[in-house]
């Protein structure tokens, strides 16, 4: 039914901006430089580098269900501790190796994700923010009553972990952990920024936008965002399994509400949306929460509060890019002189 | 001629109110059909009966000879059965170029590929370029939706429904709201549709209803009134009573 048109140079434009859209600009790869320049600059803070490449690995995976999918979480822990509590407890009882575990702790999460996937689809935004919680509470609670098999709130002790790719130790400084996240994360943003460029990233931006429209387009909206939550689960279970596996150890902290609480609070730092937002917000709060906390051990949740209100209220993008907002304001004086 | 579409007593209540009623209404393969009548006659409703947005309280809808009254709506989109809205529907975060790409991925099959980037897909490019030259929104289809001036946004709501390639298209009052220097690119671009495209046209405007239809069903609350070819229902004397007399006075 489509006549092609006479003239190519309308295909050409279309190509184009597809290709300008997924092609890897410089900034990104700058972007990517920073923690491998971090290995040389901060050799003995690995172990907050570890910390920021697993946040941010979580933050991703909350990224792809808010920032594209926009479907609300305030339970994203679940998924998060599953995994965490997957990787202990596989290398306590059945194998060691770091990247059989890591598989195990993906699987078993991205299951976890699927089932519970089922009560996310439903209701409103104010019914899944209290389907999610609800669901990492109930959880939590579980992972507390069954001490024989986690420890309850003792916590998963003597994960000890083989050498990754039976070559590299595990050592006290961080470097291998860190390295071995920081691997995890980029891979999984690979996939990540396949996926949201994919004709199924697309639909999911659409169906975030107006499921009705989506639907009316063809769009199955169910199945599309069972799928997303189950990838988003995997990634948040491998986040869960790295803390488990380079700290070696699993607590009910893996599944406690301000886990959830905090991954919403990195993405707001960071903006949903564009992948990166959650890198950058882990970066941030982490560096922040170490600043602050060496300042005011006690007081720092005081302004990591402040700095939430700032940001929603004024708005990240007048405080990221402040000129625009001061061009806006002039631009609305020219008018109201005018008229 | 063949039904393409064709309902059989539907029915929809709403509480107590019968927003439905008995409707039994055919279009022939490449209809110009409109649907008229008053406000609150149940045009909407029976457009939402027929997309899939509602399920009827009973009766039955076949498309192309199946039934597809159980279907969801993405489903029926799937057969064919492509509807616009009378209020936008539209993905205020997207580009029209990737609103009318999606449409076009879903059409293609493509929807659930999860690898490949969607401009790899030459099938989806040359279509989606297609439609934005046909629909003269080459020129803001980088431009964000929420940005859009309202008859572009208007185009662009149906430009979506046509990239679904649609055997029956549904068009909810194409020209509610657009203003007089920007319709005549909606109704040029109705009137280049394909002829093989079925199409129903629910419309208040009775000069659009007029020139654009052969054919014309009257619903008055939410029942069949009159069915005929134009001259034959501006000539009933029934329908302009109850319809077109109003309409003169209003």
């Amino acid at each position: 039914m489509i006549t092609p048109p006479n003239h190519s140079a309308i295909i050409e434009a279309v190509a184009a901006s597809f290709t300008h859209a997924t092609r890897w600009r410089a900034l990104e790869a700058a972007f990517w430089l920073l923690p491998l320049a971090a290995v040389l600059v901060f050799p003995r803070h690995y172990l907050l580098l570890n910390e920021i490449a697993i946040l941010g690995l979580f933050a991703l995976s909350l990224d792809l269900v808010l920032g594209y999918a926009g479907i609300v979480s305030l339970g994203h822990a679940a998924l998060f501790g599953f995994g965490a509590y997957g990787a202990a407890l596989f290398a306590k009882h059945i194998h060691a190796d770091p990247l059989l575990g890591l598989a195990v702790a993906i699987a078993a999460a991205a299951a976890l994700g699927l089932v519970t996937s089922v009560l996310v689809l439903r209701g409103s935004d104010l019914t899944r923010l209290m389907v999610t919680l609800g669901i990492s509470l109930i959880l939590y609670e579980i992972a507390n009553q069954l001490r024989w098999l986690t420890g309850g709130a003792d916590g998963l002790q003597g994960v000890v972990m083989k050498p990754l790719l039976g070559a590299f130790e595990f050592d006290l400084s961080g470097r291998t952990a860190y390295l071995y996240s920081l691997v995890v994360l980029f891979a999984s943003f690979l996939v990540a920024r396949r996926v949201v460029h994919a004709p199924f990233g697309l639909s999911l931006q659409a169906l975030r936008d107006n499921r009705l429209r989506a639907s009316a387009v063809g769009v199955p909206v169910n199945f599309r965002l069972t799928a997303i939550y189950t990838l988003a689960a995997a990634m948040a279970g491998a986040a869960g399994a790295l803390l488990a596996q380079t700290t070696g150890f699993a607590s009910l902290d893996v599944l406690a509400f301000h886990r959830s609480a905090e991954v919403l609070l990195v993405l707001v730092i960071g903006g949903a949306g564009y992948l990166y937002g959650g890198l950058i917000g882990a970066a941030l709060f982490a560096l922040m929460h170490d600043r602050i906390s060496a300042l005011t051990p006690q007081y720092w949740q005081f302004w990591i509060g402040l700095i939430l209100v700032l940001i929603v209220l004024i708005g990240r993008e007048r405080l990221v890019r402040p000129w625009t907002w001061i061009a806006a304001a002039r631009a609305a004086q020219r008018t109201a002189r005018t008229r | 001629m063949a039904a393409v579409l064709q309902t059989f007593a539907l029915n929809m209540h709403f509480g107590g109110i019968a927003a439905t009623q008995d409707v039994s209404f055919r279009l022939e393969r490449g209809a110009r059909h409109a649907l008229i009548g008053p406000n609150g006659a149940g045009k909407t409703t029976l457009i939402n009966l027929l997309t899939g947005v509602l399920a009827p309280s009973g009766g039955r809808i076949e498309l192309d000879g199946s039934d597809i009254t159980g279907l969801a709506p993405h489903q029926r989109v799937r057969h064919g059965l492509v509807r616009t809205f009378q209020i936008n529907q539209l993905f205020a975060e997207l580009t029209p170029l990737q609103s009318v790409a999606l449409a076009a991925c879903e059409r293609l099959r493509l929807g659930a590929r999860w690898w490949q980037a969607v401009g790899r897909h030459r099938a989806v490019v040359e279509h989606s370029a297609g439609i934005l030259e046909r629909l003269r929104l080459a020129d803001v289809m980088n431009k964000k939706t929420a940005l859009l001036p309202y008859g572009k946004r208007r185009l662009l709501e149906i430009a979506i429904a046509i990239a679904s390639e649609p055997k029956v298209l549904l068009l909810d009052e194409p020209v509610a709201g657009v203003p007089e220097g920007e319709r005549q690119e909606i109704l040029d671009t109705l009137a280049a549709l394909p002829a093989d495209v079925t199409v129903l046209l629910i419309e208040h405007d009775m000069d659009l209803v007029f020139s654009f239809a052969n054919r014309i069903s009257v619903l008055v609350n939410g029942a069949l009134y009159a069915e005929g070819t134009n001259e034959e229902v501006a000539r009933d004397e029934r329908v302009r009573a109850v319809y077109l007399g109003e309409a003169s006075h209003g």
